[in-house]
């Protein structure tokens, strides 16, 4: 009993040390300003203790219709991401072993570039003089240049573009994971292909589908330069906390607002835990 | 086979689609990288080849600060990143620790919230607390974020592995840390190689975070290409972003390659 | 040297899901082959764990040599273990790996190289010195992994279903290896298995295990012919059980009675006492059955189906209360009894057994 448990302790003890650092980390870097934030989203800008009077300061229309952009971006953007992505991640999981890789890799180097970079590629493409009117100017399909950038197009083309690879990946993984046998089955059954797809194919392949869809909407309502960027003029939560903070220099409130969006998002990620989503530790 | 099957009727359908995604998602980068060679002022017109944005470049003290920081900031993140995260997979998959799930959470939170939040949480907190904003800043702050990609690269690596493999050691002869140093590090060191590489990455590529916690003396690449972006782009910028992608393409790549050659060796034939 | 070399005491282990050993008892003599049989999740893993050291018991210690050695840790015993998924370093090649046990133990270089040669030729893996395990078939690492452990020279070696993943061919070929190799090298042996017949080729003494306990613990006739619980007597080789109550008892035989007639066993082992249930075990391959009733005694079956089972013939049948009996005949299939035919059981007195070699209390 007694080696046992002495055994068991020092094992223990070499375990912890090993972490501790993490843990050190997580709290003074992670937990403390999150609860730093909540402490001031709570308090007055005097200092006069608890209120609730910066949330309060956020039921205003011209806010909430920002709150309102940003979540029907986010939703445009998942449905692109979605529409484009599926498909991808399924030819990928279906492509020749050889090529598979080599595929992976093409799609995982962009998702860890540059968001920033990447979109200035989207303004060249993008501009009066750019490729993509010069291109089309010489086709004779226009005659002048069409004023892509500042549009809510070119907005939610950069999130899409932004964003895909959150889908792909965990597409192309339930794709991957599914036993094409089923599907076999399914067609020696008597199924036809399209009808074997949504039998069989959807509904194994949701759980991936489902985990690509959080993976896109959570960072798509936080995100704010993309749309500085593009041009335009669209307001998103990011800029309206961004400017709460360094142009009205009112903390309090900018807090309440980051609270929001947290929960906001913390939100979504529970409904999908809850309706027996995957742990989303995709990379 | 099924694949004599497929290959009787192949579909021209998916190699078409994959191509044309593929393309889109390159051609921003491609752009980014032709037009720093351009030799006029502007980005928007093509007026002949010309690698004067380069030496312009190299030849400004401000942008080569700005580079020097982002390597150090990248360098540093990435080591001590990599100690505490591989430390802390190690320590959590074997610890009994009651709130160990709740370490984990926390320290992996950093993924899941929006950088502009956990920006502003910082600036608020360093400044509430008299935490001075540079480089010291920077470091810490890159860290934290970063200690989530090594964390997990090398914690999944940990539960694939053969617990067998660790006690076969210690059954042979070996003490617990003589074990850590001969089987266990070995056989993880790809993962942390690869995480440290995508946590260099990380920090190479951050523009929110830094945005709040630099002080003005320290600048970084990603903000000055955030700030040149903002006043409309020049070819000087676009010059920077080819070498910040160089470096990013670089690290990324031999991660994968490390990750991939591991997975190899270690997967039986 | 004493006789016995290892000795465990009243082992028990919970994992906190209830007991998965609770009280276990073995002593194993100096060059023994002991087999622990059982059923996935019987405890034996666990026991022989506990023997290594990489579990600690709850209760109860392992005497190793005439040392307790409970305490331990796994690197202090003198023990090595062959395990079941090979567990070789895959960053170390062949040779590495077999040198690990002795570099760790600061043996000097030119003993290390040595030794690992010797290993190399004992196993017949000479020519794969330097490859990686990766590069290596199944059967190929499994005599790296008895080269691996037994390069420090343990006292004792404990392989857990070392034969479990390789092919039926490959596996027969490996238990003759083995069991040669355990006799020139005078090697104690700890061996896992859940397939009876392994056990019963190579065991010199099989410990039968259920639920955390030994059912049975003895030579591989004993438990073969001496079943001491029903589930031996079903867990090893093929058998009818037949229930019945005892009648009377002679000098040789007993006779005992139950709703389908009755039948005689042999008194000589077992302690029988005249109205007591008893159940008694007959194997396949010893069960006859006859057209004709026999002189001695013959159980009445109808015949449900026959089956050729390669040289010879096995006959399904069931009895009158419904138990369902196995019965072997050497006869060519045509001749044999058909489906629907009445046949008599029978077999020769000596080869049936009382399990438990005494009535029990129904």
């Amino acid at each position: 009993m007694t080696h046992k448990q002495q055994k068991e302790r020092a094992q223990e003890r070499r375990n912890t040390l090993f972490f501790a650092p993490m843990a050190v980390l997580a709290v003074l870097l992670v937990a403390l300003p999150l609860i730093y934030v909540l402490g001031m989203s709570l308090t007055a800008n005097d200092g006069s203790g608890f209120t609730l009077a910066n949330y309060k300061a956020l039921l205003r229309a011209d806010y909430l219709l920002v709150f309102a952009n940003s979540l029907k971006l986010a939703f445009y953007t998942t449905a692109v991401s979605l529409l484009i992505g599926y498909p991808f991640g399924y030819c990928m999981a279906r492509a020749p072993r050889g090529w598979k890789s080599l595929l992976m890799m093409l799609v995982i180097i962009p998702f860890w570039t540059s968001a920033l970079v990447r979109i200035f590629g989207w303004k060249i493409l993008l501009q009066g003089n750019g490729l993509i009117n010069t291109v089309l100017k010489s086709l004779g399909l226009i005659d002048k240049s069409i004023k892509f950038l500042g549009s809510y197009g070119s907005v939610l083309l950069a999130m899409v573009y932004c964003m895909i690879s959150f889908m792909i990946l965990p597409c192309h993984s339930a794709v991957d994971k599914m036993d094409f046998t089923l599907v076999e089955a399914s067609r020696d059954l008597g199924a036809k292909p399209w009808r074997a797809f949504l039998d069989v194919t959807l509904p194994l392949t949701l759980p991936g589908i489902m985990a690509g869809c959080v993976l896109v909407f959570v960072p798509s309502v936080g995100i704010f330069y993309l749309s500085d960027i593009m041009g335009g003029g669209l307001v998103l939560v990011g800029n309206l906390i961004r400017d709460q903070l360094l142009k009205v220099r009112d903390w309090h409130t900018g807090s309440a607002m980051s609270v929001l969006l947290v929960v906001l998002t913390a939100g979504i990620y529970l409904i999908y835990r809850r309706c027996g989503g995957d742990d989303l530790g995709v990379m | 086979m099924a694949g004599s099957k497929r290959k009787k009727k192949r579909n021209l359908f998916s190699p078409i689609y994959l191509t044309l995604v593929l393309l889109i998602l390159y051609l921003p980068i491609l752009m980014v990288v032709v037009y720093s060679f351009n030799a006029g002022r502007t980005i928007s017109a093509w007026q002949g080849f010309s690698t004067n944005w380069y030496t312009r470049l190299f030849s400004n003290g401000l942008m080569k600060d700005a580079l020097v920081n982002s390597l150090v900031l990248a360098g540093l993140s990435a080591a001590l990143s990599g100690g505490i995260g591989t430390l802390g997979a190690i320590g959590i998959s074997r610890s009994h620790f009651k709130f160990k799930g709740a370490v984990e959470s926390l320290a992996t939170l950093p993924m899941m919230i929006p950088e502009l939040v956990l920006g502003m949480a910082y600036l608020a907190l360093f400044t509430g607390v008299g935490v001075k904003l540079g480089m010291g800043a920077l470091v810490l702050t890159h860290t934290t974020f970063c200690v989530p990609y090594v964390f997990i690269n090398v914690k999944s690596r940990l539960v694939g592995m053969d617990p067998a493999i660790e006690e076969a050691a210690r059954d042979l002869g070996a003490k617990p840390l003589r074990v850590l140093f001969d089987i266990t590090l070995p056989l993880i060191m790809p993962a942390v190689i690869s995480g440290m590489m995508l946590a260099a990455a990380m920090s190479l590529d951050d523009v929110v975070i830094s945005f709040f916690v630099t002080s003005a003396e320290t600048t970084t690449l990603p903000l000055k290409i955030y700030t040149g972006l903002r006043s409309g782009g020049t070819p000087e910028i676009n010059a920077l972003s080819t070498l910040m992608l160089a470096a990013i393409f670089i690290f990324v790549g031999l991660s994968q390659l490390i990750k991939a050659k591991s997975d190899k060796m270690t997967s039986p034939r | 040297m004493e006789e016995i070399l290892l000795s465990i005491r009243n082992i028990t282990k919970n994992f906190g899901e209830g007991n998965v050993l609770s009280g276990v008892s073995l002593d194993v003599r100096r060059g023994e082959f002991v087999t622990l049989l059982g059923a996935s999740g019987c405890g034996k893993t666990t026991t022989l764990r506990i023997v290594s050291g990489l579990e600690t018991p709850d209760e109860g210690e392992v005497i190793l040599d005439g040392r307790d050695v409970t305490a331990l840790a796994p690197e202090d015993r003198p023990v090595n273990t062959v395990f079941q998924s090979y567990a070789l370093f895959p960053h170390m090649n062949v040779e590495k790996n077999v040198a690990y046990g002795l570099k760790v133990r600061g043996e000097d270089k030119k003993v290390i190289a040595a030794r690992v040669k010797d290993m190399l030729e004992l196993v017949q893996m000479s020519d794969y010195a330097k490859r990686m395990p990766a590069q290596l078939s199944g059967g190929q690492r499994q005599r790296i992994a008895i080269a691996r452990a037994l390069a420090p020279q343990p006292k004792l070696l404990l392989l857990d279903e070392p034969l479990g993943a390789l092919d039926l061919q490959l596996r027969r070929q490996m238990q003759i290896e083995l069991k040669r190799l355990q006799k020139k090298l005078g090697i104690t042996f700890i061996y896992i298995t859940h397939d009876q017949e392994e056990a019963i080729n190579m065991s010199d003494r099989i410990a039968v295990m259920r639920g955390g306990r030994f059912e049975q613990l003895g030579t591989p006739e004993e438990i073969y012919d001496r079943p001491k619980t029903r589930y031996v007597a079903q867990f090893i080789g093929r058998s009818t059980i037949l229930e019945g109550t005892v009648r009377c008892v002679g000098n040789e035989t007993a006779v005992i009675e139950n709703a389908n007639g009755w039948f005689s066993v042999s008194a000589k082992d077992a302690l029988l006492k005249t109205g007591q249930k008893a159940e008694v075990c007959v194997r396949t391959e010893r069960m006859r059955a006859s057209r004709t009733p026999l002189d001695v005694f013959g159980l009445p079956a109808t015949v449900r189906e026959v089956r050729y089972a390669g040289g010879s013939v096995e006959i399904f049948a069931a009895m009158k209360d419904g138990t369902e009996a196995v019965a072997t005949s050497d006869q060519p299939l045509a001749s044999a009894p058909k489906a629907g035919e009445t046949v008599y059981l029978h077999w020769t007195i000596g080869q049936a057994a009382v399990i438990g070699g005494a009535s029990y209390d129904a």
